[in-house]
């Protein structure tokens, strides 16, 4: 395939749209979480989560919507738990985080199989269909490829928005932004640290678990073990390469996509004499050599991985 | 609600908590095996029974235990400082394929030589593995929670690559493994028809010798002070970036041990499963044992434990066996809980 013509194919940019969902509402959930000044580490299993209870619904005879739904209820379920840990008993980050994905990652699976005993294919449901947007959708190139996706595609785009909107444009926003960067003053003015913080990993994690949710019930129609694939790792890699910004998330996502697209398709290309594990090998050099190119101007959000006490200096 | 510093803290409380904490998450995951529709009681029973029942049980748990003291101990001196290295599973795989590299005819030594021999270039591959991160933390302030665990995915898939192109073993019928190491380089068996090799002799001296660096020497001394407080070492005069690299190398090489003690011990050649996520595993060693090196050992032994038990509980009862890391995660995080509460106490108070 020549370089040029893939640019140019409808299905590459569709593609790319496609692939950066999921991370769109993975980058943006840490991306609130972390603004409040708390890292989630939970994400790759709190997304593994998502990605079961959503495909396990809609098979016991749910409804597609309702699934996003069961999937962000149960993304607040572990990201509450985060916060008992994380926010109210101040323990490290880090390690409950981690602690968090084994749990919600092992959970899902041992559900899975207990709920599905003795499956070796895994069955299939219908996943959501693509929606065309009347008018825009015939526009060419740009038309199929970005007006031609699922609802939840267009559900992850209009979030950046509104993630944007209320953070910069709300009380929310502001009591969330402030939690991160300075929570006593917070505390002075009489808002709650704990809530905000606990509101706003619960919040994260549910757009985490609908980001898992986006695999099974719209792209693929089962459920694999190891379907998240290092995606929520991902997802913090590009939060810091965001600055925190959510219109910064939506490009960094779209361009992670991209490049992600772009090697598949160079590998199934024949005329690539590179094995394929090093093009499988370029998302993660690419995250890591973005973040050392955003390290230079990262603005962490200063409370960032610090651990609030009232009565604390 | 509010957290005080409790002004002592009685010996029995600190050893009391994490038991207490262990026995809770046993008994929250007992809900999860009556979900099951299974008996509780004799699920437990065969999970002990195929973690120690027998001679065989527990040559197994100690066979799994050995990689974990190792990881185990790596999390522990990297977090002792600070160093968040969640990258213990590429470490694991880099010392597996030095010790695959050098182990598999490039050079022969007596016995005596090659298996230390391994050791030195598994642990130095490995140290090489976190001096990345650790330099981009230190150089470049870039956080090495996501390089470490980004490493894993590549590390990984350099492995993949490798033993399914060239160090495919031919004689291997088509299995992506690699070619068997050497007969010097062979870890010793303990006990004779059992699994049980020499790396559990050197995962013990290595957590003996962790715990005399920790506690009794000065380079055990700056590791900890830079975790607990790093303006206060840099004014005692503690080089801060010199000791995060130092810690980084002898982490990311304590690691790599787990790697060449599964190729040249357990496997004895390398495979893709080499490690059924040894290096994760061992963050939650490091903390059930409150980052103590010598509590990792016991850690080691309840996680592998559980493991070990978990996979002969789930043939007998027709659970399944990821009821383990269900268990291991929910003991990680009560125990941090346990833990924390013999520091602090609660007062809930308006």
């Amino acid at each position: 395939m020549d370089f040029f013509e893939m640019f140019l194919n409808i299905g590459f940019w569709a593609a790319t749209i496609r692939m950066a969902t999921p991370l769109i509402f993975g980058t943006l959930g840490e991306l609130i979480c972390e603004r409040a000044g708390v890292l989630n580490l939970g994400i790759e299993g709190i997304m593994t989560t998502g990605a079961m209870v959503a495909w396990m619904w809609v098979y016991q005879g749910g409804d597609l919507w309702s699934a996003v739904f069961v999937a962000a209820a149960f993304g607040m379920l572990f990201g509450y738990l985060h916060s008992i840990f994380s926010v109210y008993m101040g323990l490290s980050q880090h390690v409950t985080g981690i602690g968090i994905t084994l749990l919600s990652t092992s959970l899902s699976y041992y559900s899975f199989r207990l709920l599905l005993p003795g499956v070796t294919t895994p069955p299939k449901i219908v996943p959501f269909e693509l929606l065309p947007i009347p008018f825009l959708s015939e526009i060419p190139v740009i038309g199929p490829a970005f007006f031609n996706q699922s609802p939840l595609t267009y559900l992850a785009f209009i979030m950046v928005g509104v993630v944007a909107y209320v953070l910069y444009r709300t009380p929310v926003g502001l009591a969330v932004r402030m939690v991160g960067e300075n929570p006593m003053a917070v505390e002075v003015q009489g808002i709650d640290v704990y809530r905000v913080r606990t509101g706003a990993v619960m919040v994260g994690s549910a757009f985490m678990a609908v980001g898992g949710a986006f695999l099974t019930i719209s792209v693929f129609d089962a459920f694999y073990f190891d379907m998240i694939n290092g995606r929520g790792w991902i997802c913090v890699a590009l939060v810091i390469f965001a600055s925190w910004r959510p219109g910064k998330a939506l490009l960094g996502a779209v361009l992670f996509a991209a490049f992600d697209a772009i090697q598949i398709r160079v590998q199934q290309s024949s005329i690539s004499f590179i094995p394929y594990q090093f093009f499988l090998m370029m998302p993660y050099i690419f995250s890591i050599l973005a973040l050392v190119i955003m390290s230079r101007k990262a603005a962490y959000p200063k409370a960032l991985l610090v651990p609030f006490r009232r009565g604390q200096r | 609600m509010q957290l005080e510093p409790r002004l002592n803290t009685p010996i029995w409380m600190s050893i009391a908590a994490p038991i207490l904490a262990v026995i809770a998450a046993l008994i929250l995951c007992a809900g999860l095996i009556i979900w099951a529709d299974v008996p509780v009681i004799p699920s437990y029973i065969a999970l002990i029974k195929g973690a120690f029942g027998s001679k065989f049980a527990i040559a197994e748990t100690l066979v799994r235990a050995t990689p974990l003291m190792l990881t185990g101990l790596a999390a522990a001196v990297a977090f002792r400082a600070k160093l968040w290295n969640i990258g213990g599973e590429g470490q694991l795989y880099v010392g597996a394929l030095a010790a695959t590299y050098f182990g598999t005819g490039l050079i022969t030594l007596p016995s005596g030589l090659m298996i230390p021999f391994l050791f030195v270039v598994g642990a130095i591959a490995g140290g090489l593995l976190l001096l990345v991160p650790a330099l981009l933390k230190t150089r470049l302030k870039v956080d090495e929670v996501v390089t470490t665990l980004l490493l894993n995915f590549i590390i990984l898939l350099l492995t993949n690559y490798l033993l399914f192109g060239p160090w495919k073993d031919p004689m291997a019928m088509g299995w992506p493994q690699g070619a068997p190491i050497i007969d010097e380089g062979i870890l010793p068996k303990l006990i004779a028809k059992t699994r049980l090799h020499g790396g559990l002799i050197f995962s013990l001296i290595a957590a003996i010798s962790v715990w005399i660096v920790m506690t009794k020497t000065k380079w055990g001394l700056e590791i900890r002070a830079v975790g607990i407080n790093q303006d206060a070492a840099r004014f005692a005069g503690i080089p801060i970036n010199k000791t995060i690299i130092r810690t980084a190398l002898i982490s990311g090489g304590l690691a790599a041990c787990a790697g060449v003690t599964e190729v040249a011990g357990t496997k004895e050649y390398l495979t893709l499963d080499i490690s059924p996520g040894f290096g994760y595993t061992g963050i939650a060693v490091a903390m059930l044992a409150g980052l103590n090196p010598l509590g990792v050992v016991v850690a080691a032994l309840f996680i592998a434990g559980i493991y070990n038990g978990a996979d002969s509980m789930s043939r007998a009862m027709d659970v399944s066996n990821y009821i383990a890391d269900v268990i291991t995660a929910t003991s990680l995080l009560l125990v941090m809980l346990a833990v924390m509460l013999t520091r602090m106490k609660i007062r809930f108070a308006k």
